[in-house]
Protein backbone atom coordinates (compact mmCIF):
# COMPACT_ATOMS: atom_id res chain seq x y z
CA UNK A 1 0.00 0.00 0.00
CA UNK A 2 2.67 2.37 1.44
CA UNK A 3 4.85 1.60 -2.25
CA UNK A 4 0.99 2.04 -4.66
CA UNK A 5 1.20 5.68 -2.35
CA UNK A 6 4.91 6.52 -3.68
CA UNK A 7 4.23 5.60 -6.82
CA UNK A 8 1.15 7.14 -6.96
CA UNK A 9 2.28 10.82 -5.85
CA UNK A 10 5.62 10.22 -8.22
CA UNK A 11 3.57 9.86 -11.11
CA UNK A 12 1.46 13.01 -10.14
CA UNK A 13 4.68 14.95 -10.04
CA UNK A 14 5.32 13.63 -13.45
CA UNK A 15 2.56 15.83 -14.71
CA UNK A 16 4.02 18.78 -13.23
CA UNK A 17 7.40 18.14 -14.99
CA UNK A 18 6.16 17.67 -18.43
CA UNK A 19 3.96 20.99 -18.01
CA UNK A 20 4.25 23.43 -20.15
CA UNK A 21 3.95 26.51 -18.38
CA UNK A 22 7.44 27.15 -16.72
CA UNK A 23 6.26 30.71 -14.80
CA UNK A 24 6.36 30.05 -10.78
CA UNK A 25 3.34 29.74 -9.17
CA UNK A 26 1.52 31.95 -6.73
CA UNK A 27 2.02 31.45 -3.30
CA UNK A 28 -2.00 33.02 -2.93
CA UNK A 29 -4.21 30.24 -4.84
CA UNK A 30 -6.62 33.54 -5.45
CA UNK A 31 -4.21 34.82 -7.77
CA UNK A 32 -3.29 31.50 -9.64
CA UNK A 33 -7.05 30.48 -9.98
CA UNK A 34 -7.09 33.65 -12.10
CA UNK A 35 -3.85 33.01 -13.92
CA UNK A 36 -4.99 29.47 -14.71
CA UNK A 37 -7.96 31.34 -15.90
CA UNK A 38 -6.81 34.17 -18.39
CA UNK A 39 -4.14 31.69 -19.81
CA UNK A 40 -7.09 29.72 -20.76
CA UNK A 41 -9.68 32.59 -21.83
CA UNK A 42 -6.67 34.15 -24.54
CA UNK A 43 -5.64 32.67 -27.69
CA UNK A 44 -1.94 31.77 -28.62
CA UNK A 45 -2.29 33.65 -31.70
CA UNK A 46 0.59 31.45 -33.89
CA UNK A 47 -0.51 28.46 -32.70
CA UNK A 48 -4.04 26.90 -34.61
CA UNK A 49 -6.42 26.95 -32.11
CA UNK A 50 -4.51 26.69 -28.95
CA UNK A 51 -4.89 28.58 -25.63
CA UNK A 52 -1.78 30.60 -24.34
CA UNK A 53 -2.50 27.92 -21.23
CA UNK A 54 -1.65 25.24 -23.58
CA UNK A 55 0.28 26.66 -26.40
CA UNK A 56 4.71 25.53 -26.42
CA UNK A 57 5.13 28.36 -28.74
CA UNK A 58 7.31 31.16 -27.82
CA UNK A 59 4.79 33.58 -27.91
CA UNK A 60 2.77 32.15 -25.56
CA UNK A 61 5.77 31.76 -22.89
CA UNK A 62 5.79 35.27 -23.58
CA UNK A 63 2.13 36.14 -22.90
CA UNK A 64 2.19 33.85 -19.77
CA UNK A 65 4.63 36.09 -18.49
CA UNK A 66 3.64 39.30 -18.91
CA UNK A 67 -0.20 37.94 -17.52
CA UNK A 68 1.79 36.53 -14.64
CA UNK A 69 3.64 39.97 -14.14
CA UNK A 70 0.12 41.77 -14.60
CA UNK A 71 -1.76 39.50 -11.82
CA UNK A 72 1.38 39.84 -9.25
CA UNK A 73 0.62 43.42 -9.92
CA UNK A 74 -2.36 44.06 -8.64
CA UNK A 75 -4.33 44.57 -12.09
CA UNK A 76 -7.66 42.92 -12.87
CA UNK A 77 -8.91 40.77 -15.35
CA UNK A 78 -10.64 43.15 -17.05
CA UNK A 79 -7.53 45.33 -17.46
CA UNK A 80 -5.80 42.23 -18.78
CA UNK A 81 -7.98 40.97 -21.29
CA UNK A 82 -8.08 44.96 -22.80
CA UNK A 83 -4.52 45.10 -22.42
CA UNK A 84 -4.17 42.00 -25.16
CA UNK A 85 -7.46 43.89 -26.99
CA UNK A 86 -6.28 46.48 -27.46
CA UNK A 87 -2.91 45.15 -28.85
CA UNK A 88 -4.12 41.53 -30.65
CA UNK A 89 -8.11 42.46 -31.54
CA UNK A 90 -11.02 40.91 -30.48
CA UNK A 91 -9.05 37.54 -31.94
CA UNK A 92 -6.91 37.17 -29.20
CA UNK A 93 -10.09 36.28 -26.91
CA UNK A 94 -11.35 32.83 -27.04
CA UNK A 95 -15.23 33.98 -26.26
CA UNK A 96 -16.14 37.01 -28.37
CA UNK A 97 -17.57 39.82 -27.25
CA UNK A 98 -21.01 40.43 -28.58
CA UNK A 99 -21.11 43.41 -30.94
CA UNK A 100 -22.57 44.16 -34.46
CA UNK A 101 -19.83 42.17 -36.28
CA UNK A 102 -20.79 39.13 -34.09
CA UNK A 103 -24.34 39.09 -33.74
CA UNK A 104 -24.87 36.69 -36.58
CA UNK A 105 -22.73 34.36 -34.81
CA UNK A 106 -23.96 34.50 -30.98
CA UNK A 107 -27.90 34.96 -32.47
CA UNK A 108 -27.17 32.35 -35.11
CA UNK A 109 -27.80 28.69 -33.36
CA UNK A 110 -30.94 30.50 -31.81
CA UNK A 111 -32.20 31.39 -35.53
CA UNK A 112 -31.24 28.19 -37.07
CA UNK A 113 -33.43 26.67 -33.99
CA UNK A 114 -36.13 29.06 -34.75
CA UNK A 115 -36.44 28.08 -38.45
CA UNK A 116 -36.00 24.24 -37.73
CA UNK A 117 -39.18 24.32 -35.02
CA UNK A 118 -40.89 26.39 -37.83
CA UNK A 119 -40.28 23.30 -40.76
CA UNK A 120 -41.35 20.66 -37.83
CA UNK A 121 -44.42 22.43 -37.86
CA UNK A 122 -45.62 22.67 -40.85
CA UNK A 123 -45.07 19.23 -41.71
CA UNK A 124 -46.92 18.22 -38.51
CA UNK A 125 -49.60 20.63 -39.77
CA UNK A 126 -49.46 18.74 -43.27
CA UNK A 127 -49.27 15.25 -41.67
CA UNK A 128 -52.24 15.73 -39.59
CA UNK A 129 -54.14 17.36 -42.31
CA UNK A 130 -53.27 14.76 -44.84
CA UNK A 131 -54.44 11.89 -41.91
CA UNK A 132 -57.51 14.09 -41.74
CA UNK A 133 -58.44 13.71 -45.52
CA UNK A 134 -57.83 9.29 -45.23
CA UNK A 135 -60.40 9.26 -42.22
CA UNK A 136 -63.52 11.28 -43.58
CA UNK B 1 -43.71 18.88 -61.15
CA UNK B 2 -45.36 21.71 -59.59
CA UNK B 3 -43.83 23.75 -56.43
CA UNK B 4 -45.19 22.13 -53.46
CA UNK B 5 -43.68 18.75 -54.66
CA UNK B 6 -40.31 19.60 -55.94
CA UNK B 7 -39.56 22.54 -53.10
CA UNK B 8 -38.44 19.05 -50.29
CA UNK B 9 -35.74 18.94 -52.61
CA UNK B 10 -34.89 22.39 -54.05
CA UNK B 11 -35.21 24.21 -50.79
CA UNK B 12 -32.37 22.26 -48.98
CA UNK B 13 -29.93 22.06 -51.97
CA UNK B 14 -30.16 25.98 -51.88
CA UNK B 15 -29.50 25.69 -48.16
CA UNK B 16 -26.44 23.28 -49.39
CA UNK B 17 -25.14 25.78 -52.17
CA UNK B 18 -25.48 28.75 -49.87
CA UNK B 19 -23.61 26.64 -46.74
CA UNK B 20 -20.75 25.50 -49.10
CA UNK B 21 -20.15 29.13 -50.43
CA UNK B 22 -20.28 30.43 -46.76
CA UNK B 23 -17.50 27.60 -45.68
CA UNK B 24 -15.49 28.10 -49.03
CA UNK B 25 -15.10 32.14 -47.95
CA UNK B 26 -13.97 31.22 -44.65
CA UNK B 27 -11.41 28.96 -45.71
CA UNK B 28 -9.72 31.54 -47.68
CA UNK B 29 -10.08 34.18 -44.85
CA UNK B 30 -7.18 34.25 -42.37
CA UNK B 31 -8.46 35.27 -39.13
CA UNK B 32 -4.93 36.61 -38.48
CA UNK B 33 -4.59 39.12 -41.13
CA UNK B 34 -7.30 41.41 -39.59
CA UNK B 35 -5.95 44.65 -39.14
CA UNK B 36 -4.12 45.59 -36.28
CA UNK B 37 -5.73 47.50 -33.93
CA UNK B 38 -2.91 49.82 -33.47
CA UNK B 39 -3.42 51.38 -36.49
CA UNK B 40 -3.75 55.55 -36.00
CA UNK B 41 -2.51 55.13 -32.61
CA UNK B 42 0.93 56.38 -31.52
CA UNK B 43 3.64 53.86 -31.16
CA UNK B 44 3.54 52.11 -28.20
CA UNK B 45 6.49 52.92 -25.00
CA UNK B 46 9.78 51.47 -25.12
CA UNK B 47 12.87 51.50 -23.68
CA UNK B 48 15.49 49.56 -25.03
CA UNK B 49 18.90 48.77 -25.29
CA UNK B 50 21.03 49.30 -29.08
CA UNK B 51 21.89 46.31 -31.21
CA UNK B 52 25.53 47.52 -31.78
CA UNK B 53 26.18 49.03 -28.86
CA UNK B 54 23.60 47.79 -25.49
CA UNK B 55 24.99 50.93 -23.15
CA UNK B 56 22.73 53.27 -25.53
CA UNK B 57 19.44 53.56 -24.89
CA UNK B 58 16.52 54.31 -27.16
CA UNK B 59 12.13 55.03 -26.59
CA UNK B 60 9.62 55.76 -28.60
CA UNK B 61 11.01 59.08 -29.34
CA UNK B 62 13.28 57.76 -31.90
CA UNK B 63 10.36 57.59 -34.48
CA UNK B 64 8.81 60.93 -34.16
CA UNK B 65 10.10 63.56 -36.83
CA UNK B 66 9.86 61.43 -39.98
CA UNK B 67 8.19 59.20 -41.80
CA UNK B 68 9.80 55.64 -41.05
CA UNK B 69 9.36 51.48 -41.03
CA UNK B 70 9.81 50.04 -37.76
CA UNK B 71 10.84 46.07 -38.46
CA UNK B 72 10.05 43.19 -36.54
CA UNK B 73 12.96 40.66 -37.46
CA UNK B 74 15.22 37.71 -36.10
CA UNK B 75 18.39 36.05 -37.18
CA UNK B 76 16.31 32.30 -35.88
CA UNK B 77 13.87 33.58 -38.46
CA UNK B 78 13.51 31.85 -41.87
CA UNK B 79 10.84 34.66 -43.47
CA UNK B 80 13.48 37.38 -42.18
CA UNK B 81 16.19 35.91 -43.74
CA UNK B 82 13.87 36.19 -46.67
CA UNK B 83 13.19 39.28 -46.34
CA UNK B 84 16.36 40.75 -45.67
CA UNK B 85 17.76 41.32 -49.26
CA UNK B 86 14.97 43.26 -50.44
CA UNK B 87 15.49 45.27 -46.98
CA UNK B 88 18.62 45.70 -48.02
CA UNK B 89 17.85 47.29 -51.62
CA UNK B 90 15.43 49.14 -50.02
CA UNK B 91 17.67 51.31 -48.00
CA UNK B 92 19.85 51.96 -50.71
CA UNK B 93 17.14 53.78 -52.02
CA UNK B 94 17.17 55.98 -48.98
CA UNK B 95 13.37 56.46 -49.08
CA UNK B 96 13.41 56.82 -45.43
CA UNK B 97 14.85 55.97 -42.19
CA UNK B 98 14.39 51.70 -41.71
CA UNK B 99 14.44 51.08 -37.40
CA UNK B 100 15.05 47.28 -36.75
CA UNK B 101 13.01 45.40 -33.80
CA UNK B 102 15.34 42.68 -33.29
CA UNK B 103 12.97 39.98 -31.60
CA UNK B 104 13.99 37.17 -29.28
CA UNK B 105 17.23 37.10 -30.64
CA UNK B 106 20.43 35.80 -29.88
CA UNK B 107 22.64 39.13 -30.09
CA UNK B 108 25.63 37.25 -31.80
CA UNK B 109 23.54 35.66 -34.34
CA UNK B 110 22.06 38.70 -35.39
CA UNK B 111 25.23 40.59 -35.30
CA UNK B 112 26.39 37.73 -37.46
CA UNK B 113 23.82 37.66 -40.30
CA UNK B 114 23.96 41.88 -41.20
CA UNK B 115 27.75 41.52 -40.62
CA UNK B 116 27.31 38.67 -43.53
CA UNK B 117 24.09 40.02 -45.67
CA UNK B 118 24.48 43.53 -44.92
CA UNK B 119 22.35 45.91 -42.39
CA UNK B 120 19.39 47.80 -43.99
CA UNK B 121 18.75 49.47 -40.55
CA UNK B 122 19.07 52.94 -39.35
CA UNK B 123 19.14 52.07 -35.85
CA UNK B 124 18.36 48.25 -34.12
CA UNK B 125 16.63 47.74 -30.74
CA UNK B 126 18.05 44.43 -28.88
CA UNK B 127 14.13 43.14 -27.37
CA UNK B 128 15.69 39.85 -26.05
CA UNK B 129 13.05 39.10 -23.92
CA UNK B 130 10.41 39.73 -26.20
CA UNK B 131 7.82 42.01 -23.83
CA UNK B 132 8.14 45.37 -26.39
CA UNK B 133 6.96 42.87 -29.12
CA UNK B 134 4.48 42.36 -27.45
CA UNK B 135 3.29 45.85 -26.55
CA UNK B 136 3.36 46.14 -29.94
CA UNK B 137 0.74 43.70 -31.02
CA UNK B 138 3.23 41.20 -32.69
CA UNK B 139 2.22 37.72 -34.20
CA UNK B 140 5.86 36.44 -35.28
CA UNK B 141 8.61 38.13 -37.24
CA UNK B 142 8.33 39.38 -39.93
CA UNK B 143 6.15 42.62 -39.33
CA UNK B 144 6.62 45.77 -40.62
CA UNK B 145 5.05 48.94 -39.27
CA UNK B 146 4.84 52.41 -41.31
CA UNK B 147 5.27 55.59 -38.83
CA UNK B 148 4.48 58.38 -39.49
CA UNK B 149 5.87 61.89 -38.52
CA UNK B 150 4.09 62.07 -35.47
CA UNK B 151 5.25 58.42 -34.28
CA UNK B 152 1.71 57.55 -34.90
CA UNK B 153 1.35 53.62 -36.14
CA UNK B 154 -0.24 54.04 -40.17
CA UNK B 155 0.02 50.76 -41.17
CA UNK B 156 1.28 47.37 -40.34
CA UNK B 157 2.41 44.59 -42.76
CA UNK B 158 2.84 40.65 -41.49
CA UNK B 159 4.71 39.22 -43.51
CA UNK B 160 8.11 39.07 -45.47
CA UNK B 161 7.99 42.60 -47.43
CA UNK B 162 8.80 41.55 -51.11
CA UNK B 163 9.53 44.52 -53.84
CA UNK B 164 5.92 44.33 -54.99
CA UNK B 165 4.60 44.77 -51.51
CA UNK B 166 7.28 47.75 -51.21
CA UNK B 167 6.24 49.53 -54.56
CA UNK B 168 2.53 48.96 -54.96
CA UNK B 169 1.33 49.20 -51.24
CA UNK B 170 4.07 50.92 -49.12
CA UNK B 171 5.21 53.82 -51.70
CA UNK B 172 2.32 55.19 -52.37
CA UNK B 173 1.16 55.62 -48.42
CA UNK B 174 5.05 56.59 -47.49
CA UNK B 175 5.25 59.58 -50.29
CA UNK B 176 1.51 60.97 -48.97
CA UNK B 177 3.07 60.76 -45.57
CA UNK B 178 6.23 62.71 -47.12
CA UNK B 179 4.45 65.51 -47.59
CA UNK B 180 2.19 65.91 -44.68
CA UNK B 181 2.90 68.57 -42.42
CA UNK B 182 5.78 67.59 -39.21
Amino acid sequence: MRRLLVGLSLLLMAGTALAIDSEPPFSDPALQARYTELTHELRCLVCQDETIADSNADLAADFRRQIHDMVAAGKSDADIKAYMVQRYGDFVLYKPPVESSTALLWAGPFVLMLVALGVVALIVRKRARQSGEGNP
Amino acid sequence: MNFRNSAPFIIPGLVLIFLIGLFARGLFLDPTRVKSPLIGKPAPKFSLPGLYDPTQRFDQSLLQGKVSLFNVWGAWCVACQEEHPVLVAFAQRKVLPIYGLDYHDDRQAALDMLHKDGDPYTQILDDATGDVAINWGVYGAPETFLIDKQGVIRDKIIGPLTPDIIDKQLMPEIQKLQVEAP
